[in-house]
């Protein structure tokens, strides 16, 4: 019988992903990360205890993994140097990539498990041409995960499964239900977990003292001073709201200058882009093309998506080139690349192409 | 089939425990306070309980108050003694190696203006008895240091240090949770005045301890409500469990030269095994003065954590580090004080045997070792 782990987080997904496995005869393993470390009176406790209810009414072994120290070197501390070079993380891509399908799946292998489980929407299948391995999106577009898992490789996808990619949200709370499970009702967590209450700027500051640089100026696209900011780590392109400037259009940030420390805001044309430098790609077929392909690229995980050019420059590094100008195009977060419901990679946003 | 070796946890009750436990809930619900039949002839099952734990430490029945643990023990020794001298005026000597219920109270009396000294040990895990004798000052009013350490096992100098402590008319207190029941601990060998042990360490039911008062010692109550155990500590007593722990006590009385015998011989099997049939590994802790049931063993650059849930998915229980309130793991604190780093701490197991192990489990936890640890390792100390 072939052991695998499922990486429980006490929310309903990574639940009822357990039990499937457990119910399609699997021997399953439960594991909770504590990411937060014993240092902090993060949610994880509670989440912890609710992995493990879960764990007891299926009957299966049960264990909480103590990231603590990992999670704050490669996950909190490259968030907050994000945003003080002026980008908007995300936090959770790499954090999926790094510790689920890098240490989790170690953890693993020691254990003897041939596969990790999450409770992610997305599916994996086998390209019927090359045999390789494809990330695909979740039947549940509404709750489509792909765009954090984009960092995948093969030997990644070939020890993962997602065994709620082919349902919907309301069938797995249905089933969650169903099996009696502790967690079936939990509400879903929307923040950073890291950030509970939404308070970014001051989750930078305590990851990292007395590194943010201050108060800067407000400038409009000509550079003409409108006001002060009180750090660009308070601010993301496309931001509206906490400006403390008052125009006759609404403004909008449309970059964030940390080599000036200024922020610049415009009205919502001004945030319009015709392109992306995108960096540290994967492609996930492993290949990167060798010539330009079109694909419909997300810039954030709640975008539709939009038509692009995109032109390789190195196996690593592309041009985005959007068939009509996008709004918002924000460093730090990630694009990923789809062909229809398949992702193909995808990179980081380094800076945006007027 | 489970093979515990976590003795040093918690542990099963002995059959003849079970037995007086059961016997005792099913036939006697009276009330050792109560003055009537009922009551009697619980109170004189207290009494033969209470007579069974002082004459497994040498001590008179009168010296011993049952608690509901150790923990409870050892923070009414603590508190007690603390306040008796005033909590401003206090200084108390203890190791850097104590359990967290001997160093929460010191550090929760320190914040009140009790002075503290830590001494610290030795890369054994030993205390030098000279560094205690050098920490003592004129206000030192209490010295308390762990008979022998949960982790490692190691046995401190318990009888020199009490010796002079003694001698300097100051308090010395040990929690002897770990040690008793698998050596000898004797009242008029040590001259202790306080001493903390635990029902569940030696196969008696969880939940019920006691602290020893060398006569005529009497400290202030820490649990206040009623004049149960002469004032001592307030509330109905745990009858069942106390009788439980009496019986476990009387056992352990009888059995303690030949258990240490059994323990160390299944002890040593697994160490010489484990250094047979696993690379780059170490001891850790003394091995002279140990507990014999006890083995603290470094997996060179293997994450203990994992191994430990590798074997527990075999059906073999260990322990690695302490637990934090999530469950997960930390590295122990009692191999840094030792001078171990993170990682060599993080890579260490204890094994500790108890009743019901037998050699055939010890080997088969030596089959199955090899592979485990090198997986683990392969997963390495991320």
């Amino acid at each position: 019988m072939s052991r695998t782990v499922v990486a429980m987080s006490g929310g309903v997904d990574s639940s009822v992903a357990a039990a499937l496995l457990a119910q399609a005869g699997r021997e399953v393993v439960g594991i909770t990360m504590n990411l937060a470390g014993s240092r902090s009176r993060c949610c994880s406790l509670e989440d912890a205890d609710d992995a493990r209810r879960v764990a007891e009414t299926l009957g299966i072994p049960f264990y909480v993994a103590n990231y603590g120290d990992a999670f704050r070197s490669e996950v909190m501390e490259a968030f907050a140097d994000s945003y003080l070079a002026g980008e908007t993380p995300i936090p959770c891509v790499s954090c999926n990539q790094r510790f689920k399908f890098d240490h989790l799946l170690q953890r693993a292998a020691a254990l003897d498990a041939d596969a990790v489980a999450t409770g992610h929407y997305a599916r994996i299948d086998s390209d019927p041409a090359t045999g390789k391995r494809r990330l695909r999106v979740a039947v549940d577009l509404a709750k489509d995960q792909t765009y954090f898992l984009f960092g995948l490789t093969q030997a990644q996808l070939a020890n993962a499964m997602f065994p709620l990619g082919e349902l919907t949200k309301d069938a797995v709370r249905e089933r969650a239900r169903e099996l009696g499970l502790a967690t079936a009702e939990k509400p879903e967590s929307q923040e950073i977990c890291f950030v509970p209450d939404g308070d970014y700027a001051a989750v930078v500051e305590k990851i990292r003292p007395g590194a943010a640089p201050g108060s800067g100026e407000i400038v409009d696209g000509q550079g003409r001073v409108l006001g002060t900011h009180s750090g660009i780590h308070h601010f993301t392109v496309g931001q509206r709201r906490g400006l403390g400037v008052s125009a006759a259009t609404p403004l909008y940030v449309t970059e964030v200058d940390a080599v000036h420390n200024r922020i610049v805001v415009g009205n919502v044309q001004a945030l319009e882009r015709s392109g992306a430098r995108v960096q540290r790609i994967n492609w996930i077929s492993g290949d990167a093309p060798k010539q330009p392909i079109h694909a419909k690229v997300r810039i954030r995980y709640r975008h539709a998506g939009a038509s692009a050019r995109i032109v390789p420059e190195t196996d690593t590094a592309a041009r985005v080139e959007f068939d009509s100008p996008v709004r918002a195009v924000t460093p730090g977060q990630a694009a990923v690349f789809y062909a229809d419901d398949v992702v193909l990679g995808g990179g980081w946003i380094a800076g945006a192409i007027r | 089939m489970q093979i515990y070796l976590d003795h040093n946890a918690t542990t099963p009750l002995r059959p003849e425990v079970l037995e007086a436990v059961t016997q005792c809930l099913r036939d006697e619900f009276g009330n050792p306070s109560s003055p009537h039949g009922r009551g009697a002839s619980a109170r004189a099952l207290l009494e033969r309980a209470r007579r069974q734990v002082a004459e497994c430490l040498g001590a008179e029945s009168d010296e011993i108050t049952f608690t509901a643990g150790a923990t409870e023990a050892n923070n009414m020794a603590l508190y007690a003694s603390v306040r008796r001298a005033g909590l401003g005026k206090a200084h108390v000597v203890t190791s850097s190696v104590e359990h967290p219920s001997i160093e929460e109270p010191l550090a929760d009396l320190e914040s009140g203006g009790c002075r503290v000294t830590r001494v610290p040990v030795n890369a054994d895990g030993r205390l030098d008895p000279d560094a205690v004798k050098a920490a003592l000052e004129p206000e030192t009013i209490l010295v308390s240091v762990l008979w022998a350490n949960n982790e490692t096992g190691v046995i401190q100098p318990v009888e020199d240090i009490a010796t002079f402590v003694k001698e300097r008319g100051i308090l010395f207190h040990t929690d002897a949770t770990q040690a008793l029941g698998k050596i000898v601990v004797d009242a008029r060998r040590v001259p202790f005045d306080l001493l903390s042990a635990s029902g569940h360490k030696l196969n008696a039911p969880k939940g019920v301890g006691f602290l020893y008062q060398r006569s005529p010692l009497k400290l202030e109550p820490h649990l206040r409500g009623g004049p149960q155990e002469r004032r001592r500590r307030g509330g109905t007593e745990n009858l069942a469990s106390a009788v439980g722990l009496g019986v476990a006590c009387e056992l352990a009385r009888r059995e303690v030269a030949e258990r240490a015998h059994t323990y160390a011989t299944l002890r040593d099997r697994l160490w010489k095994g484990i250094e047979q049939v696993v690379p780059r590994v170490r001891r850790n802790g003394s091995a002279e003065h140990c507990l014999p049931n006890t083995l603290n063993v470094e997996f060179e650059g293997t994450p203990g954590d994992i191994l430990l849930e590798a074997l527990d998915l075999e059906g073999v229980c260990v322990s690695a580090g302490a637990a934090c309130a999530s469950g997960s793991i930390e590295p122990s604190h009692v191999l840094s004080a030792m001078g171990h780093t993170p990682e060599q701490a993080r890579g260490s197991l204890r094994f500790s045997v108890g009743y019901g192990v037998d050699a055939e489990q010890i080997d088969r936890v030596l089959a199955l070792l090899p592979a485990r640890v090198e997986r683990a390792r392969s997963a390495g100390l991320s």
